[in-house]
């Protein structure tokens, strides 16, 4: 009998057309950090962002490729680890196209002369040899990085453990914090950004990794679907089974910067460089709801009757937080991270409908949450003064005056933002609504609105400061984008205006159906 | 039931009638090119306007006698043009419906337009906008026809709202002048009151009928209860007191006399105000219905009868008297569709006697007007029948044919409409007859009383100078004006004789209003109405003769003090002041209280909302100090939180 099952061990099975975009992407990653041992610097920007391109591109290729003959129901490989079925390949696919997105932004070296990243990052701020680095290129391990980071959330997305899910969260996770301290210019606060991410970051990781623990312990399982089945029908102890959910829990939000686990993304939205907070913003919220949809729906459903109500009171701190903090922010980039707070609340409720409306209507809010964040913050890299960026939000009055253009641009994408009818942010708010309204949850839905009506305020608010006020005398200019970030912009202004007027398309193919496990 | 007499039918459209749309496309065409050709179109502007609507009235003649060549029966037919507003159970097909009475109304509306037109070309000649004025004429036009050729209510609706736009645009343009804007608002919002009433009465046709059309709604108005044919029948002659100048609404009108003078011709007196009569009497089907209904109707046409008498004996101002005259002929015309299948051809006649006198009264105005340096105060007039020899005898056979001087238009048509209104039993007969006399003996002393003034005695214009410092020089007016005066005055002589010659209108109308009916036994003898009505207004004539006429009166330049009766007149008899209290002050008082809720309730509410909001923000902002420790304890702590609650939630 022992060597029977020494045998069945022996294989594990691979599917490798299911998980040829994470191969890819992995892969590329390795390559990307041999390329910046061997090749030599003046070649290495060049060559890091083709390959970094022609792996998004054909990843996406192979996503599509098996998305012709995928089954149905999906399937698990590497021995159950990974579940790779619909609600998988469509956040893999969000991923790609805003990871592509991130990419574009971190390779402009127009709008920041030299790109946006520190030459050598580890030189100490405000020496001679950081001034003297100032007017040299950037590095380039900002590609294998992101890579990396990509794959681990693209693993996490999938992740039919919680073991590989924790793994997928520190390989999600590191590359990022890294990412967080390269910045150019106001290199100090970028730094702290990076401990800080780290710190907190850690002591999060602490968190999930205490309740896998405690959930090993109650379902003697790592698997998602054995802690489903214990959860279903056992006399184990309910002591563990909740304090592991509620550990398990605070993990995820805490990367998901959901209130009050938020603590950290203003800080750090505002002192990383803006093209990874770019990607912060909209690739890692996609991966972290992606981990928290299906943790709910496969191995939680069972007990979702306890554990909604503490969830439905975390929506409602995170939605006001956001709200009502986002109103005094003078910095615009903390005034989009607490922005962003309050939009983890709205799709947390999305969350939490565990059907099939709530899981499309999620998937479809973080597509268009995404594609208008990328946007957003490339927007806001353009907008500079002699010190960099000027993310001072006084510093943008009267900026319809000098750029009208920019200005248009960033006004629909505020409304987006808002969910003004007509923008993808208002189907995406009204799907989500509607759903949580579908599965019973209408005081939530009140107090998203009122939050909704709140958040409102301070973006028109910017809108008002661009048009209705005179210029500064000093203040900032649009700089003139390079090809990558006018793609980006473009692509995530179209996509807004296009989702917001004919949503049918995309809403249709985010009705997923259920995750496999 | 006079219904039975309605052509149940409609006949085939066929020939000329295919082409009907052109007489909605040709001014509205017109209106387009002047209007948005701007001053390019400056030079030839004013002829295309006349040619438009000269064109469309030939082609109304030929359809008025293509018409004429078929059965009664296949006189009533629907053009239909498109389907205009296809909403769920709201269908709105935009047609035309081609009827007798219709066919009348194009005539009356392209034929008199026609000659305004033709008139405003030499009247207006000075005007540096008169390309625009031309255009709004246009558009008045083309919206007057698509009222009274729509074949649903809604179509009419149309029209209505067309007129009121244009007649405001026309009102005010003279804008320059703040009394030309103010009754431009005036008539404006006085309107608006009577578009509620047709807008509420459609609603409620489509409420219980599901229908707006006129063949559906006539057809199936039996179906409705008492009440809500009560309530149709109302609301429409709420509309019909707006547009009209009926009590209450009536006050709008004098002052739209601010327009210049072929506008108060064609749109005061000619057609537009008579739109109100043309709604009751095409809802003929409705009114009959309910007797209750016409009664209200009566009653408001002959209250109105006599407050447009009473208020024009006190009025000094040439436009205004005729404007006062209007409204009480036009409540002659109200009390007579009132009067249902006894009156609703005759009405329709004296609508349009009236139509041509009166235009022809207030052309002549204009042109005394415009050989009198613009003067309206008749105090400063006088004997001027020796400097406008043509517009006085035009003016004249007006004047004979609106007191109602034997074989004239006028004694047709209104003698009718007294005999009718005494031929009701009982106490209506006496109140409805007695007032219908009354004002004509009344109407005969004012327009004596304008006549004299006017036209004899002594010339008080000679020691005076006009408002621009400039000395009268009265003189006859140039052809363009003259000739449509002469027209109109030919209209005034023979068209009520004509008309009802043997039934001749009547017998024509039958197929849109029924058969006219003739009460068998009134309170007075058939007979004697004629001879008591040209006796009393000779008589008012003859007062009038001898209070202003005789040598010996010296009329007074300045208007003298007077006792209380005339004081009431020259105020309106207080009818705006009791819109001022009634309406006005309380709207005011309500804007006002509202502005305070606004303010200080609503703004105050937001405001008080936004500051704790923002209070509660700065002091949430202090939490984020920026330090790891505390994020990592308010993380600790929300973990505790959410912990502690599931435990809770699943042991409590």
């Amino acid at each position: 009998m022992l060597l029977a099952q020494v045998e069945q061990v022996q294989v594990p099975d691979l599917d490798f057309p299911a998980i040829a975009p994470i191969l890819i992407v992995l892969g590329a990653a390795c390559v990307s950090v041999l390329f910046e041992a061997f090749l030599p610097r003046s070649a290495r920007w060049a060559a890091q962002f083709g390959l970094s391109v022609l792996t998004l591109v054909g990843a996406g290729a192979a996503l599509l490729a098996y998305l012709g003959d995928a089954p149905a129901t999906g399937v698990t490989t590497l021995a159950g680890a990974l579940a790779v079925d619909k609600p998988a390949l469509f956040l893999w696919a969000t991923l790609l196209i805003l990871g592509l997105g991130s990419v574009f932004l971190m390779a402009d070296r127009r709008v920041e002369p030299g790109g946006a990243f520190a030459a050598d990052a580890a030189i100490r701020p405000g020496t001679i040899q950081d001034r003297a680095q100032a007017t040299t290129v950037m590095q380039t391990e900002v590609f294998p990085l992101a890579l990396f980071s990509l794959g681990g959330m693209m693993v996490f997305t999938a992740s039919n453990d919680l073991l590989t899910m924790f793994i997928a969260l520190e390989v999600l996770s590191l590359p990022l914090y890294l990412m967080c301290g390269l910045a150019r210019r106001r290199r100090l606060i970028s730094q702290e950004a990076a401990v800080k991410y780290f710190l907190l970051g850690a002591f999060a990781s602490a968190f999930f990794l205490y309740g896998l623990a405690l959930l090993y312990g109650y379902a003697g399982s790592i698997k998602l679907s054995a802690i489903a089945a214990a959860a279903g029908g056992s006399d184990r102890s309910d002591t563990l089974l909740f304090a592991g959910i509620g550990l398990l829990v605070v993990g995820l939000l805490f990367k998901a910067a959901v209130g009050p686990f938020h603590t950290w993304s203003p800080d750090v939205y505002q002192g990383a460089p803006t093209p990874v907070t770019a990607f912060m913003g909209a690739c890692t919220k996609v991966a972290a709801f992606g981990g928290i949809l299906r943790v709910f729906s496969v191995a939680f459903e069972a007990t979702s009757w306890e554990w909604r109500g503490v969830l439905w009171g975390v929506a409602i701190v995170s939605m006001l937080i956001g709200a009502i903090l986002g109103l005094t922010q003078t910095d615009i980039k903390r005034m989009v991270a607490y922005s962003s707070v309050a939009h983890a609340g709205f799709l947390l409720i999305g969350s939490i409908a565990l059907t099939d409306e709530g899981r499309a209507a999620t998937l479809f809010y973080l597509l268009t949450y995404g594609f208008t964040t990328l946007s957003v913050f490339a927007v806001i890299s353009l907008v500079r003064d002699a010190n960099g960026e000027a993310t001072q939000i006084s510093s943008w009055a009267g900026l319809a005056k000098r750029s009208p253009v920019v200005a248009g641009i960033f006004t629909v994408l505020l409304l987006a933002l808002a969910g003004i009818p007509f923008t993808s942010g208002f189907v995406g708010k009204f799907v989500v609504f509607s759903a949580a309204l579908a599965d019973g949850m209408a005081p939530l839905v009140v107090i998203a609105l009122l939050a909704s009506a709140v958040a409102a305020f301070f973006y028109l608010r910017i809108i008002v400061l661009m048009y209705m006020r005179e210029p500064e005398e000093d203040g900032p200019t649009v700089s003139l984008p390079g090809v990558p970030t006018t793609i980006t912009i473009a692509l995530g202004v179209a996509v807004t205006i296009l989702l917001g007027v004919f949503p049918s398309a995309v809403l249709d193919w985010s009705v997923v159906g259920a995750f496999v496990s | 039931m006079t219904s039975t007499y309605l052509a149940a039918e409609l006949g085939p459209v066929d020939g000329i009638a295919q082409y009907a749309w052109l007489l909605v496309a040709l001014p509205l065409l017109g209106a387009a090119i002047l209007l948005i050709g701007g001053r390019r179109t400056d030079r030839w502007g004013h002829l295309l306007g006349s040619a438009t609507v000269i064109a469309a009235f030939g082609y109304g003649l030929a359809l008025f006698f293509s018409v004429l060549g078929l059965d009664p029966e296949q006189r009533t037919r629907e053009v239909s043009l498109f389907s205009w507003i296809p909403v769920e159970a709201l269908k709105v097909d935009f047609g035309l419906r081609l009827d007798p009475l219709s066919v009348t109304f194009v005539l009356l509306i392209t034929g008199v337009g026609s000659l305004i037109h033709i008139y405003s070309i030499g009247y207006m000649s000075h005007d540096e906008n008169r390309r625009k004025f031309f255009g709004h004429l246009n558009l008045f036009v083309g919206a007057m026809l698509i009222l009274v050729l729509g074949n649903s209510f809604v179509t009419l609706y149309l029209g209505w709202e067309g007129v009121g736009l244009a007649s405001y645009l026309l009102i005010s343009f003279w804008q320059h002048k703040p009394s030309a804007a103010e009754a431009a608002k005036k008539a404006f919002l006085m309107n608006r009151v009577g578009d509620i009433g047709l807008a509420v009465a459609i609603f409620l046709m489509f409420a219980n009928l599901g229908t707006t059309q006129y063949t559906e709604v006539f057809e199936r108005a039996g179906e409705l209860s008492g009440g809500v044919v009560l309530a149709i029948a109302l609301m429409l002659l709420l509309g019909a007191c707006g547009k009209s100048g009926q009590f209450p609404l009536q006050a709008w009108l004098p002052d739209a006399m601010e327009g210049p003078t072929p506008v108060s011709a064609l749109i005061h007196a000619a057609t537009m105000v008579t739109a109100g009569v043309y709604l009751i009497a095409r809802s003929n089907p409705i009114y009959d219905l309910t007797p209750d209904g016409r009664l209200v109707v009566t009653i408001i046409g002959a209250l109105t009868l006599l407050i447009g008498c009473v208020i024009g004996c006190a009025y000094d101002d040439f436009k205004k008297v005729l404007a006062y005259s209007t409204v009480s002929q036009i409540g002659y015309m109200v009390l007579a569709v009132g009067l249902g299948p006894f009156g609703y051809a005759l009405g329709i006649m004296h609508l349009l006697t009236h139509g041509f006198f009166k235009a022809g009264l207030f052309l002549g105005a204009g042109s005394v007007m415009h050989g009198m340096n613009d003067e309206g105060d008749i105090r400063r007039m006088g004997g001027l029948a020796r400097k406008m020899p043509i517009t006085f005898v035009t003016w004249g056979l007006g004047y004979l044919a609106l007191i109602g001087f034997p074989f004239l238009s006028g004694y047709y048509s209104k003698d009718a409409i007294i005999e009718a209104a005494f031929g009701q039993e009982g106490w209506r007969g006496w109140v409805f007859g007695g007032a219908a006399v009354f004002g004509a003996a009344l109407t005969a002393f004012y327009m004596t009383r304008l006549m004299l003034l006017v036209f004899f005695g002594e010339k008080r214009w000679e020691n005076l100078k006009s408002a621009d410092g400039r000395a009268y020089d009265p003189h006859e007016s140039p052809k363009s004006m003259t000739v449509p005066m002469i027209i109109l005055a030919f209209g005034s002589v023979f068209a009520g004789f004509l008309l009802s010659n043997g039934g001749l209108l009547s017998g024509w109308l039958a197929p849109s209003l029924g058969k006219l009916q003739v009460a068998e036994h009134g309170v007075i003898p058939h007979a004697v109405v004629p001879l008591l009505t040209v006796a009393l207004s000779a008589l008012g004539a003859l007062v009038a003769w001898l209070i202003f006429g005789r040598k010996s009166v010296r009329v007074p330049v300045e208007r003298p003090a007077a006792s209380w009766p005339v004081r009431a007149a020259r105020a309106d008899l207080y009818t705006n002041a009791l819109n001022d209290w009634l309406v006005v002050k309380p709207s005011l008082l309500l804007t006002r209280a509202f502005l305070v809720v606004d303010n200080k309730g609503v703004d105050g509410i937001v405001t008080g909302t936004a500051t704790v909001l923002g209070g509660g923000s700065s002091v949430l902002r202090r939490t984020q100090t920026g330090f790891v420790r505390s994020y990592a304890l308010s993380m600790l702590g929300g973990s505790v939180l959410v912990i502690a609650a599931m435990l809770v939630v699943r042991f409590a």
